[in-house]
């Protein structure tokens, strides 16, 4: 197991070098510089500040220096707020954002498996018609629809909920944010969950369950769900990148001091360092969520740990 | 309430099962009656879709509902009818008093849980046993059945069993509980015939262990002449005949039972064409009067007439090793050798039967022969020219005249294709036909002869059976003229009565178009009935190589004599001795 690990976080190495190459080099394409601001500033203070961040050399040399300070853990400096490494404002952001996208991901987990097992049970009744109707409404609506329209219900004619902030992480300020970022997958998932469990219930095995004389619950709990929840892992993977960049959006939307928060507002400033921080972290963090995706697939799936060891 | 009669398990009575779809309401079992007497075996006859299953299905109160509907009948058991029981009692009976075994073992068992724990469910459901108490017990079940090293083999997964195996898992699962009736539907049909007879033997042994009443289901008579006492005859979901097993072999009263009996190719000769159900019987049931020289024994021409015809593929020192790779830089450690140094030459119009049990390498040398499979060592030479040397160009030419029919007519065919486009696709790859019109004329002629309509072109690949498929898969092969044909298993997925059919029209295809074929199976009789020659597989090499003859009456090997041996003589063995 360990050496299947190994193996594969070495062959992430080459996907992050490309990442950071193609990101490095994209963003400096972009018009502008960090140090622009409406009000211009004496050429020599300019000059005196490109040169302190090296952003005088010749790209390519900016290129290898910033490979070669990445390669010993530094993120560099960030040069918008100019008081913190990017280190910091990625440690400060992080855990914000993976408590809502953390909390999103597994309620979109569990609420779209339990539709969709509910929807395949009771295939083609009123039930299965509308958890698949509303699910496809689901996904056709964009989070940044789907938040404001939870903000107007819930935080301004309801008053049940804030409407934004982050209240040092308590669970009101996180149920509206946590809704809108999950909602499409609650639906996506639900849909997939049905289609596996609807083919899994036709499959010989089930029968020969029914045949030893198991229940209709105790079948589906017992010998359908680990089989059908397969589609459902190999799903996380994209939908955890999904939750990652969706998660960009409604920390703009509800104001939550999240790395997608530092994302944009780095962006908009040209904070080289910060937006490549945050890139390459977010990189990492999906290599690692596949990685732990497999293994969950292994586990799922003994034919699969043959083939690994 | 008691039944009169105290001998009696299982009384089912007029039973008819309908199932609804869009447009009608189709009868699958149309009022059905036999009796299971206690302890005694019932055989249940019939081809793929005559009611068979669903009348099984019934018993264990398996029918989904909706579609399928029990418009009349009764299921009695111990004289109480089934079909009265709420669900939850019905759920006490099954799996406990009476539980099944069904036809496929690879897809029957649940992929994600261990054996042990799949067999102790039903011990823990139905006795009460406590997990530790129901994992011994399994120990003892799997020792029962046969399984080698059962502390060891409890805490597999199904992927890692043999498909042999895998049945008698089934089969510990369903005797778990000492149910009084078994109920087996095609137990062994997906099972090669050596662990069909392994397989069979030990059911007997088990039922006479516990005294079980038997419902064994098959489309062969020949796997029950030695297993039922009573066999019930199905024909399109109706009882066409039942009576004592030997009553049906000896005396067969109703057509469709006499061509059944027929169908099935014998070691001991054969007539010229397999008889089949269609030789006794209209389409509307009524009887046919068979000619005499319909039985006339096919001779088969002897060893020196072969070796006179020009060599048409030759076969030298084929190696096909697929490494075994591990360690950290995936090395290769080892390998398993599918195919070890084979040699042999294939005359023009012959037919090669290469016969071996699941795992010997048969299929493996048919890929490689057509270079499907890259081979290790060793080359192929067809009519003059080594296939292994060919560039793509020159290989795609030569593949028009080499073709190949797999064994799974249902997914050796593109659902999403017609059978149009299915059949006239490699004519259009291989210059056949000026234009699209023409090729689809080409197919229209070629659907009549492998005895399909031609109008049925337009249709997709689910509108038709089993044995139609299979005879879509030989219009494609035959479509583009080629010399050489290897059938791989192309019969084993189908009914007897539908198997005599296709193998007469491979025959006939042969005398028409001169063809040459590998014929490769792990049934003997077939190859037997079909080859000229016939070579024996056993873990990569061909240990016998000799007429078809020679190799049934005179086995070399003991292998061989195994494989023999395993046949079910398709009458009951008392019959034999008269």
């Amino acid at each position: 197991m360990l050496r299947y690990m190994l193996k594969r976080i070495m062959g992430a190495i080459p996907t992050l070098f490309l990442l950071i190459t193609i990101s490095f080099f994209m963003i400096r394409v972009a018009p502008g510089g960090p140090f622009d601001s409406e009000k211009d500033l004496p050429p020599q203070i300019q000059k005196n500040l490109e040169a302190k961040y090296h952003l005088d050399e010749p790209l390519h040399q900016q290129y290898f220096r910033y490979l070669g300070n990445i390669v010993q853990g530094d993120f560099g400096p960030s040069f918008q707020y100019k008081d913190f490494t990017v280190t910091e404002l990625i440690v400060k952001g992080f855990p914000v954002s993976l408590t809502i996208g953390g909390v999103a991901l597994l309620f979109a987990l569990i609420m779209g498996v339990t539709l969709g097992t509910l929807a395949a049970v009771r295939q083609n009744s009123w039930v299965d018609y509308v958890l698949m109707s509303t699910a496809m409404t689901g996904i056709s609506i964009p989070n940044f629809v789907i938040a404001p329209l939870l903000i107007l219900y819930f935080a301004v004619y309801r008053d049940w909920f804030p409407a934004g902030g982050w209240g040092d992480g308590q669970w009101r300020y996180l149920v509206l944010p946590v809704l809108a970022l999950s909602l499409r997958y609650i639906a996506y998932i639900a849909r997939l969950m049905r289609g596996s469990m609807i083919e899994i219930l036709q499959s010989d095995y089930i029968r020969t369950a029914k045949a030893k004389g198991l229940s209709m619950t105790q079948t589906v709990l017992k010998h359908a769900l680990k089989p059908a929840l397969m589609p459902i892992v190999s799903y996380l993977g994209p939908a955890a990148a999904g939750i990652i960049t969706g998660s960009v959006v409604i920390e703009k939307i509800f104001g939550v001091p999240g790395l997608g928060q530092y994302f944009v507002q780095g962006a908009l400033n040209r904070d080289y360092t910060l937006v490549m921080g945050v890139i390459i972290f977010i990189g990492v963090l999906i290599v690692v969520f596949n990685l732990i995706v497999d293994i969950l697939y292994a586990y799922l799936d003994p034919k699969i740990r043959l083939e690994q060891t | 309430m008691q039944s009169k009669d105290d001998s009696l398990l299982l009384s089912i009575q007029d039973l008819t099962v309908k199932f609804k779809t869009q447009e009608e309401l189709i009868t699958a079992v149309n009022n059905v009656s036999f009796d299971i007497p206690k302890g005694k075996t019932v055989g249940l006859v019939g081809e793929s879709g005559s009611g068979k299953s669903v009348t099984s299905l019934a018993t264990m109160g398996l029918i989904p509902m909706p579609p399928g509907q029990i418009t009349s009948g009764k299921i009695l058991y111990h004289g109480e009818d089934l079909l009265q029981k709420t669900e939850k009692e019905m759920r006490e009976i099954r799996g406990n008093k009476i539980s099944m075994i069904f036809q496929e073992p690879m897809t029957a068992l649940n992929p994600v849980f261990r054996i042990g724990s799949q067999i102790s469910e039903v011990l823990r459901l139905h006795k009460g046993m406590t997990k530790k108490q129901a994992w011994n017990y399994s120990i003892d079940l799997l020792d029962q059945v046969g399984i080698p090293d059962p502390k060891t083999k409890i805490k597999a997964y199904p992927h890692e069993m043999s498909g042999g195996q895998k049945q008698r898992v089934m089969i510990a699962m369903a005797i778990a509980c000492e149910p009084d009736l078994l109920i087996c539907d095609e137990p062994t049909t997906a099972l090669d015939v050596t662990i069909q007879k392994q397989v069979l033997e030990l059911m007997l042994d088990l039922q006479e262990k516990y005294h079980m009443g038997m419902l064994f289901i098959t489309h062969d008579l020949g796997v029950i002449a030695d297993l039922a006492d009573d066999v019930v005859v199905m024909y399109r979901s109706n009882i066409v005949e039942q009576n004592h097993v030997h009553t049906i072999f000896k005396n067969a009263k109703h057509p469709y039972t006499k061509g059944l009996i027929a169908c099935r190719p014998m070691l001991d000769g054969n007539p010229k064409r397999l008889l089949t159900v269609s030789d006794y019987m209209e389409e509307d049931g009524t009887e046919i009067e068979v000619p005499a020289e319909k039985f006339e024994p096919m001779i088969k021409p002897d060893k020196s007439d072969i070796d006179s015809h020009p060599v048409l593929l030759e076969v030298n020192n084929l190696k096909t090793w697929f490494p075994v790779k591990g360690g950290l830089f995936g090395r290769t450690q080892s390998h398993v050798k599918a195919v070890d140094d084979v040699s042999f030459v294939v005359h023009k119009g012959e037919t090669l039967g290469l016969v071996g049990e699941s795992g010997c390498g048969k299929t493996t040398l048919g890929r490689t022969i057509l270079r499907l499979q890259k081979a290790t060592s060793g080359n192929v030479v067809f009519d003059g020219v080594d296939i292994m040397k060919q560039d793509k160009e020159s290989m795609r030419k030569l593949r028009s005249r080499m073709q190949i029919i797999f064994q799974d007519p249902y997914s050796s065919l593109n659902p999403r294709m017609t059978v149009g486009d299915i059949i006239t696709e490699p004519m259009a790859i291989h210059g056949k036909g000026e234009n699209q019109k023409e090729r689809f004329l080409m197919a229209q002629a070629l659907m009549d002869k492998v005895d399909l309509k031609p109008q049925h072109l337009n249709r997709y690949p689910h509108e038709f059976s089993g044995g139609q498929r299979q005879r879509i898969c030989i219009a494609r092969a035959i479509g583009i003229e080629p010399d050489f044909i290897i059938c791989d298993e192309s019969v084993s997925a189908l009914d007897v009565s539908v198997q005599a059919q296709v193998l007469n029209l491979l025959q006939d295809l042969q005398q028409e178009m001169g063809l040459t074929y590998i014929f490769i199976s792990h049934d003997l009789s077939v190859v037997n009935y079909i080859s000229d020659r016939v070579g024996v597989m056993n873990q990569g090499k061909i240990v016998e190589l000799e007429t078809a003859k020679e190799i049934y009456e005179n086995p070399q090997r003991n292998y061989t004599q195994r494989l023999l041996d395993a046949i079910p003589k398709g009458v009951p063995k008392d019959l034999l001795l008269n």
